[in-house]
Order: C-alpha cells, then structure tokens, then sequence
C-alpha cells in the first residue's frame, strides 16, 4: 500500500474507494461486535453470516461488516442493514439462515427481529423511528454502526483524515484557534477547555514534547472510551495527530486499561493501517512532521486515570499523583512539556477541523459545547452507550431514550461522574445536562457513567459501595485519602449495620470537609460527593438505618429478613436450593425460613416462580 | 529565578519551585509537619502542614511541603480553618498510631483521642507500632543512600511500607538513615553483642571492628562503600578510615 | 520460570526500564504471575531495585505474586453490576468454590477474582470464566457454569 504524500493525494484516494464501492453494489450488513455484543455470541453471528450468504449465493452482492459498537447493548447482538438502515435485534447464529434467505434476497422484513417498543407495542423497522436512536445526536457514535473498524479505507471513505489535512493546510496557530472556538471541553472529566491546553503546550520550549491520551477508563459503569476505541479508532488515532502537529509533539502515548484487550487489538491494527498510509511515522501527509503513537498498557489502578499519576505509570512508576503547578504541559512525561486529553476530547476534533469551529458550537449549550457520550446503565429498560447534545434534561436521557425503569418500579436517583460523582433525586430530573450545570448540584459530568437507580436501590448502600472503591482504588500516599475514605466507609457502614447513632451523621460530616480539603488529588478531594449528595437528598434513608434500623429498600443484609407469604405453593424449589437448608415444609405445605440460620443470600427469592419469598 | 510571595501579610523571598515550607519556615512562621525532611523529595503524606494558599486567584488549603513556590503566592499559616483541618488529620492518624511523637502533636491542637478508633484500629496501630506510612524511610534509602533496600507496598487503605518479600532485604546496609529521619522511632535501630539490627526491617549484620577490637561499622557496609568508591579490597582492614 | 523467557521480553522492549511495566506484564501473561525469579532477573538485568518491582506489583491490580488457578472466574463489581447484585454472586462463588474472593482454591483449580468495571454493563451482572462472559447472570446460572468445570476436571 502506498503512502498518501497530501491533501489532493487524499481526496484522490477517497473517490476512488468510494467508486469502488459504488461500484460493487454490495449491500452492507453491519453486525455490531462490540465487547456486549460479543458476549452474546456477535462472532458466531457474523460466521454465520458469511457461510450462509456463500452458500445462498448472495457473495457479490452483500457485504457482511463486523463494526464497532452500535449503543443499543440491551438488545445485542445488533444487525444493521445499509443503506435502509433497518435494524434487527437480539440476533442469533441459528436466525441467520432465514435473514440471508427472507430480508437479504427477497427483501421480506422478518417481524420476529424487529424493536418492539414496550411503551406502545408498536414495531420499529428502521433504527431512526426506535426512540433509543431517534432522540440522540451521534456525531462520533454514527460512525460505529457504518465502518469495520479494521478497515481505513472504510474511515477515509466516510471522510477521515481530511480534518487532518486541513489542519496541516491551516498550521499550528490557526489549528489551536479553531479548537479553542470551537469550545472544545475535556471529555475525561474536568471539562477544561482542550483549546487552552493545547496552547499551553505549544508555548513551551523543549528539544521534546509528548502527547497522551488517556483511555484508562477506571469509573466502573462506564464503557465510552472502551466503544470509541473499539468501534472507530481511526478517530482517536486523527484527533492525536492534529494535536502533535499543533503542539509540536512527535511521540505519543495511548494508556489503555489492560482489561479492554479487544481495544488494545483493534487499536494496535488502526496504527498499523495509520502508519502505511502515511498519516502517522515519517513526514505525515507530506508535511515534512513526523509522529509516533504507542500503546501502554495500564496495569489495573483507577487513580492512573488521574493525568500525573498516569504520567508518573507510563515512566515505569507506581502511580501516584503529584501537586499541580506544573502542568503537565508544561512538565509532563520525563519532565517535557505533554499534552493530555481524554479519547472521547480527541475523537472530536477530526469533525471541529474538517466542519469547522461554528458547526461544533451550534449544538450543546453556551459553555459546554458539542454532544456527550453517556453509559446509561443500572435500573433502566435500554441500556447502552447514548450520544445525545449537551444540555438535554436528565428526564429526556432516562426516559425517552433509556425508557424507563423496568418492571414497572419507581425512579430513584441517578448516578452521575464516576464514583466521585453525587446521585441526583427525581427533583433534579429536568436538570438541563452540562459541564456546569451538574457541578452545581453537587455531581460531575466525570468521564459520562450515568447510572440509574430505583426503589430497590439503598442509597446507603451505594454511597458504601462508592466508599469501598475509593478507599481501595486511593493511591494511599495522602494520610487523608487513606484513612479518611477508609473512616468514611466505616461509618457509613456503621449506618448500613443499623449501629449507627446520633452521632454518626455529624462526624461523617466532619470529616467529609478534611478529606476534601486535605488530599491532593481530585481522588480524594472529591471522593466526599457520594457521601455529601446522598446525604443531601436522601438523608431520610439514613436515618430509617439509625433510628428505625430499617433498610427501606430491602437491601442492607444486617437490617432485613426473608419470610415466605401465604403465596407459597410448597413447590419446594426455594428448599432445595438454599444453601444453608434453613427452609423447611412438606410438597404443597406453605415453607417456612428459619431466620435465624438464614445468610440472606436471596437465592430463594430468585428462585420462587410464585413471588411468594418477600424482604422485610 | 527569584519569586516574591506573601506569608502572613510579610513579603517573602524564594527561588522558584521551592518547597513552600522551607521558605516559610526560614521566615519564622512555625508549622508543623511529620513527613518532611530536607534531604529527599517532598512527598505531601502526614498532610499535617496544610497551609491557604491563595494562587492565581483561587485560595485553598494545601500541603505545604511539596508545594512548588511561584510569583505571587499569597500564603496563610494558621487559621480557625487550619487548625480545624489538622486537628482532623491528628485524629486520622491517632487512630492508626500509637507513636508519642503523633500524640504529642495532636495533643497541642487539642486531640487526645480519637473517634476513629476501634478494636481494630488499636490491632493495626499495635501492629505498626507507631509508623504512619510516611515513608521518609523508604525515599532516604532510594534518594540519599542509593540502596533502595525499602519499599511502598499496595495502595489504597491496603498501602505499608516493608520490603520486598517482607524479608530482610539482603542489600540494606544497616547504615540507620531510614532510622535517623524516621519522625515515629519505630524502626528499632539497635546495636547488640558485635550486631547491627533494623528491627523493623528484620535485618541483622555483624559489626565489623578495629584493631583494638571497637566495633566500627557493619562489615558488608565497609564491603559495600570499597565498592561504591573503588577503594582497594583490603582498605579498611588495614585498620580503617583512621589509619590513613 | 526460565529465565531465557525473561530474557526474550526484555530484549523485545530494547532492555528499556522505563517499560518495567509492560515487562513485568508480559511475563505476567506467560505464567499467569510474577515468578520470583523472574522479578530477580528483570531487576538485575535492567539495574533497578528490586524494592521498586516489588512495589509497582503490588500497587498494580493487574499484577500477581502467586501462582493462580487453572480456571480464573472473574466477578465484576462495577456499578451496574453492582446494583443488580453482583455481589450475592461473589457469595455463590465463594460457597461453591470454597474459596474466599481474591484466593485460589485449595485444589489450584480456582482463582475467584473480583474486577471494578469491564464496561459490559448492559449485560450486568457478569462473571467471566476463563476469559469467557457471563452476562445478565443469576446465582444459580453461574453455580452451573464451574460446577460443571469441576465435574470435567474431577473426571479426570
Ligand atoms: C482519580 C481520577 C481518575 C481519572 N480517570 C480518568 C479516566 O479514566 N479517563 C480520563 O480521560 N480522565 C480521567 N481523569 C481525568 C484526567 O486527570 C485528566 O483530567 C484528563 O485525562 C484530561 O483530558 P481531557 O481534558 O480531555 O478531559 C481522572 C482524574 C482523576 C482525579
Ligand atoms: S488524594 Fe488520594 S489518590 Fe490523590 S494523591 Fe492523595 S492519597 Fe493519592
Ligand atoms: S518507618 Fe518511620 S519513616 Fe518509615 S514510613 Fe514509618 S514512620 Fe515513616
């Protein structure tokens, strides 16, 4: 393959694959192998695929594509159907045959594949009527469900690169400017402005620079960077190259999380393809520069997301996080100047270069502009990876894209910014979801995890289980991060045992001000918003814990019991399955648990088809 | 590069990227810090020398130590907010130290004990025996003696110091630094009968001793200094640094 | 572990120490954990203490200091998992496997491991075994899942 030496040799290049694919005639099936859909066996599908379009004789005529992906991860394994864009779900290798036969050759929809909207019963055909995909704004997603991610002719033919070329055309100064009016905020979490940084980095004098981008993605709940890397990693691969041309950097680092193998895998193939195309190494493009990206794996520690604990890793370090100033663009990798952004930050600015600034700025809010990738996850009907414009309401996000709460429960809170983010209450629904606006109310935007919750969510027990992952994910090195979470978690389990007094809620109190105040990095200064949002809007739950020692949600194991009702059959399947045999009764007699052997492991309740086992 | 900051209303000068601390403390302002010595890299631990830092406009509380000095940084060194702060950072540490040094400190802002502690808590504390992860042992061993014997180990609440393995680390040269800025005493740096101990490190060596049979130094330290400066094998039996 | 395999990764990363991590991660995935020897080996090859290997190993979740089982069973303990109980499935594992969470089993058949997130969370709560996923799981799944390692390993 040859290297593509400028801007007209990439226009050039473009049509012609775009002709040859044109020309082909092919119809494109995409079928959606990211790491959700795999887990259902997305691989299988697409082997099913393409034995059976061989064998029906459909090879030149249809395409099949494994991509990245598509969001929608409830209903995988996903099947996308260009250029309709018809949409199947829950796709398995035996359904293959009849969708080769009936859809791709005689152009029958089969009904049993389709999204049926539980809301109205109604049946979707294309994947723009399913309200999941009709109310977001997929800038950087839409691409997941349109290329093989291993495949860069499929990214130049959907205009890849050319943002590149015309920040080579436009130069360092004018890149940086247009970044900078563009507005572009930091996805990774603190929500700086990428332009500004950038500029600090390019000011600096130095025989070296550094780029990095973090796709360490730590919060749990969390999968966008994971998807983008997956799905579209030629994004990424741009977004850093303009940035290194506009810094002045000629290295590179990506730090993966070493539990995302399968980004690693397709990430190392788009650097690969990148490299022979001339868009990274020697004299990118034709510009005289030169670039080169390398992948460090992470090695498992959630503060390395933080960006000097990060630097300090990629040294060969253990990770912990230094006092800014400096800035790493101004003291970064083995002291020279880096500049650091998040994947999702770098995956924007192919499109802020190739569209220009005012296009970017015409979506989102004043201050926050652009869209936003969530993981919608928990207590929610549709769960998956959402693209939606900033400054769309939390209610908007929950309910008419995510649907709901299943099984009919009550709406709790929602979780936003990672496990230092706050849970917002009902109250806060309309809240209108930017940068600011969820700081304000005492969460984050963090790196996007939103995570909703219902009526059988305790929310002292999530504030616990936050607690426990701070105080075990905290470096350690600052005495209040260490043994102020872990005092934190204490207490709050101290409340989660029902042991708690009058006093505890005070001193939890207290000392949320010193970790805060006290730590160094924003592990630990912010590592109090769990604590300090649910005792905000939900310190009624606490104190049902102290006063009435009553978990109202049925989830605290110390303050709840199992008791079989009158809606018992004596099915005996709840007896048999307990693993400490503490229930007892006859075939067709009413069972009886006997509470005191119980461990609460709730497997009865799973099992009892008659919901005759309650929590009380 | 010289900076000009303020302490406490007093107009101060430092080179830049200074520890803030040493320069307030060579303009006489008392503040107090476990974690800290001149000779290594600051590290921000103990957090006992949080300071307000007004810089660029934004004022918080800020470990003083490993706090880098800039132009223009508007400093306050004691506070009702302060004291509050440290107050709670003493009660932290009471609870999983039991060293007099800690309880001397606290006691001055006014902790005596601590609500934090438990069974548990007194378990954990009688086991470290007074050390509070600061790991001035740890950064004198790597940065001033050059033998990196000691090490962090784990993160999070699970961090300790210790050495590889938790066995005695066979590079420590039983010269005692760890134990000299150790601000807890807990190292148990002894002499017996002809041998040099570091408790805490479980390490043991045999002094070596002069001709008139006084212990000098331990010999796999003399071993390791011939080594280190290229002396001649034999240089210090022929009698040691004093006979040249 | 032969130390010609140690050897062979350091040489690939060009003898570098500042890829002490990626280093100590591939001989990771060779033996599933940090051979003694092997950590000796890097640190007298690359010139740095061992102190400094000992600490970034135990800092690192990734890293492991003890032989691991045959079969590794991963629970994730992300959020959503979270709120979906992934912790009653810790609790089956553990009564299954007789193992307590973050140990091997006594046989060296099962390590029981938790993770914070591996970002399937549409598929909570989830368990990987031997690389394997495990979505959208139950107690009583799961518990089918290794005990029918156990009755092909038994077999044998
Ligand atoms: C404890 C902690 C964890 C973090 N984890 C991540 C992460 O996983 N991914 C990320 O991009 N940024 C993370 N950050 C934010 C980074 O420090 C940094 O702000 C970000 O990489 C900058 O990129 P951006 O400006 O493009 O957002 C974390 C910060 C902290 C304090
Ligand atoms: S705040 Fe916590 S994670 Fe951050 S440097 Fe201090 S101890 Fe480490
Ligand atoms: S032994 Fe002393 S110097 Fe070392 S960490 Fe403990 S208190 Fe600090």
């Amino acid at each position: 393959m040859a290297k593509i030496n400028s801007a007209k040799e990439l226009q050039a290049y473009k049509d012609e694959v775009v002709k040859k694919v044109e020309a082909a005639g092919k119809k494109e099936v995409a079928v959606c192998c990211g790491t959700g859909c795999q887990a259902y066996g997305a691989k299988d599908v697409v082997a099913a695929f393409q034995e059976e379009i061989k064998k029906q004789g459909l090879d030149d005529k249809v395409e099949i594509k494994p991509t990245g992906c598509h969001g929608f991860c409830e209903r995988g394994t996903l099947v996308l159907m260009h250029p309709e864009k018809q949409l199947y779900q829950r796709v398995k290798p035996d359904a293959v045959a009849e969708i080769v036969e009936k859809t791709l050759k005689n152009g029958e929809i089969i009904e049993a594949h389709l999204y049926d909207n539980p809301a109205t019963g109604e049946k979707h055909k294309l994947e723009s009527e399913i309200p999941f995909y009709a109310n977001q704004k997929r800038l950087i997603l839409s691409n997941n469900g349109e290329i093989d991610p291993t495949s860069i002719d499929d990214y130049i033919a959907h205009g890849g690169y050319l943002g590149l070329a015309k920040s080579i055309e436009m130069g360092p100064e004018k890149t940086i400017a247009e970044v900078k009016e563009a507005k572009l905020r930091g996805r990774g979490g603190g929500g700086f402005p990428a332009g500004v940084k950038w500029e600090l980095a390019a000011k600096q004098e130095a025989d070296q620079k550094y780029i990095i981008c973090n796709a360490d993605e730590g919060d749990p709940g969390a999968f966008m960077d994971r998807s983008i890397l997956e799905g579209n990693p030629q994004a990424v691969i741009e977004g850093m190259t303009i940035a290194a041309l506009a810094t002045g950097a000629d290295t590179a680092y990506v730090y993966v999380r070493y539990e995302y193998p399968l980004a690693i895998e397709r990430l190392t193939i788009a650097l690969e393809q990148a490299r022979e195309k001339g868009f990274i190494g020697e004299n990118i493009l034709g510009s005289g520069k030169n670039f080169e990206i390398k992948i460090n794996k992470g090695g498992g520690a959630f503060v390395c997301g933080e960006e000097t604990a990060l630097i300090r890793s990629i040294e060969g370090k253990t990770g912990i996080p230094k006092p800014k100033p400096p800035f790493p663009a101004e003291s970064g990798v083995f002291g020279k100047p880096t500049n650091i952004n998040n994947v999702e930050t770098y995956a924007n600015v192919p499109g802020i270069l190739r569209e220009g600034a005012k296009w970017f700025t015409s979506m989102g809010t004043e201050n926050s502009a652009g869209t936003k990738i969530f993981s919608l996850v928990g207590k929610v009907n549709n769960t998956g990876l959402v693209e939606v414009e900033m400054g769309m309401t939390l209610r908007d996000i929950i309910f008419k894209i995510g649907g709901g709460v299943p099984n009919g429960r009550k709406f709790k809170a929602v979780q936003t910014g990672g496990p230092s983010g706050g849970c917002l209450p009902e109250s806060k629904l309309d809240l209108k979801v930017d940068f600011d606006s969820l700081t304000q109310e005492g969460s984050m935007m963090g790196s996007g995890g939103m995570i909703v919750m219902d009526d059988q969510t305790c929310m002292v027990d999530v504030c616990k289980y936050f607690l426990g992952f701070l105080k075990f994910e905290s470096c350690g090195n600052c005495t209040t991060c260490r043994e102020g979470l872990r005092r934190l978690h204490e207490l709050v389990s101290l409340v989660a045992d029902g042991k708690g007094d009058e006093n505890t809620i005070p001193l939890i109190e207290e000392l949320c001000e010193t970790v805060e105040k006290g730590s160094l990095c924003a592990l630990g200064t912010t590592g109090v918003n769990p604590v300090r949002s649910t005792l905000k809007y939900f310190r009624d739950e606490y104190e049902a814990h102290i006063k009435d020692k009553k978990c109202p949600a049925g989830v605290c194991t110390e303050l709840i019991t199992y008791e079989i009702t009158d809606a018992c059959t004596g099915c005996l399947v709840c007896k048999k399955r307990c693993p400490e045999n503490c229930i007892s009764g006859d075939k067709k007699q009413k069972h009886v648990i006997d509470t005191d052997k119980c461990i609460k492991c709730g497997i009865c309740k799973d099992a009892c088809k008659f919901d005759a086992v309650r929590i009380f | 590069m010289t900076v000009e900051i303020t302490i406490n209303g007093v107009k101060a000068k430092a080179e830049k990227g200074e520890s803030l601390l040493e320069v307030i403390r060579k303009y006489g302002f008392v503040v107090p810090s476990l974690c800290h010595h001149h000779a290594v890299e600051p590290c921000g631990s103990c957090r006992v020398c949080l300071v307000s830092v007004t810089d660029n406009g934004r004022t918080k509380l800020a470990a003083s130590c490993n706090y880098k000095v800039r132009e223009g940084l508007d400093v306050t060194t004691d506070s009702e907010e302060i004291r509050r702060n440290r107050a709670m950072v003493l009660e932290l540490m009471l609870a999983e130290s039991n060293a007099p040094q800690v309880q001397k400190l606290a006691a001055e802002y006014g902790v005596t004990s601590s609500r934090f502690s438990t069974e548990e808590t007194k378990a954990l504390a009688a086991e470290r025996d007074g050390c509070i992860l600061c790991g001035l042992c740890v950064r004198v061993c790597e940065e001033v003696v050059e033998v990196a014997a000691l090490n962090f180990e784990g993160r999070g609440d699970k961090r300790d110091v210790g050495t590889p393995y938790q066995e005695a680390p066979q590079n420590c040269i039983a010269c005692g630094a760890c134990a000299y800025v150790c601000p807890t005493d807990c190292i148990g740096f002894v002499e017996e009968d002809g041998v040099r101990k570091l408790k805490k490190w479980k390490r043991e060596l045999p002094m070596a001793k002069d001709p008139s049979g006084r212990p000098i130094a331990p010999q796999f330290q003399l071993y390791y200094f011939t080594q280190k400066a290229g002396l001649p094998a034999d240089f210090y039996k022929k009698g040691g640094p004093g006979s040249r | 572990m032969d130390t010609a395999k140690v050897e062979a990764i350091i040489k690939k990363h060009n003898g570098d120490a500042t890829a002490l991590l990626a280093i100590m991660q591939d001989v990771q995935a060779e033996e599933n954990y940090l051979p003694r020897e092997a950590v000796e080996h890097i640190a007298k090859k690359l010139e740095i203490p061992i102190s400094r290997i000992y600490s970034m190993a135990t800092f690192f979740e990734s890293f492991h200091l003890e032989p691991r089982g045959k079969h590794i069973c991963t629970v994730c303990m992300g959020t959503a998992c979270h709120v979906r109980g992934a912790q009653r499935l810790v609790e089956q594992l553990e009564r299954d496997l007789k193992v307590k969470s973050g140990g091997t089993s006594e046989d060296g058949l099962f390590t029981l491991e938790e993770v914070n997130c591996v970002g399937a969370c549409a598929l909570g709560p989830l368990v990987i075994v031997d690389g394997k996923y495990h979505g959208n799981t139950t107690s009583a799944k799961i518990s089918k899942v290794v005990t029918e390692i156990q009755k092909v390993e038994g077999g044998k």
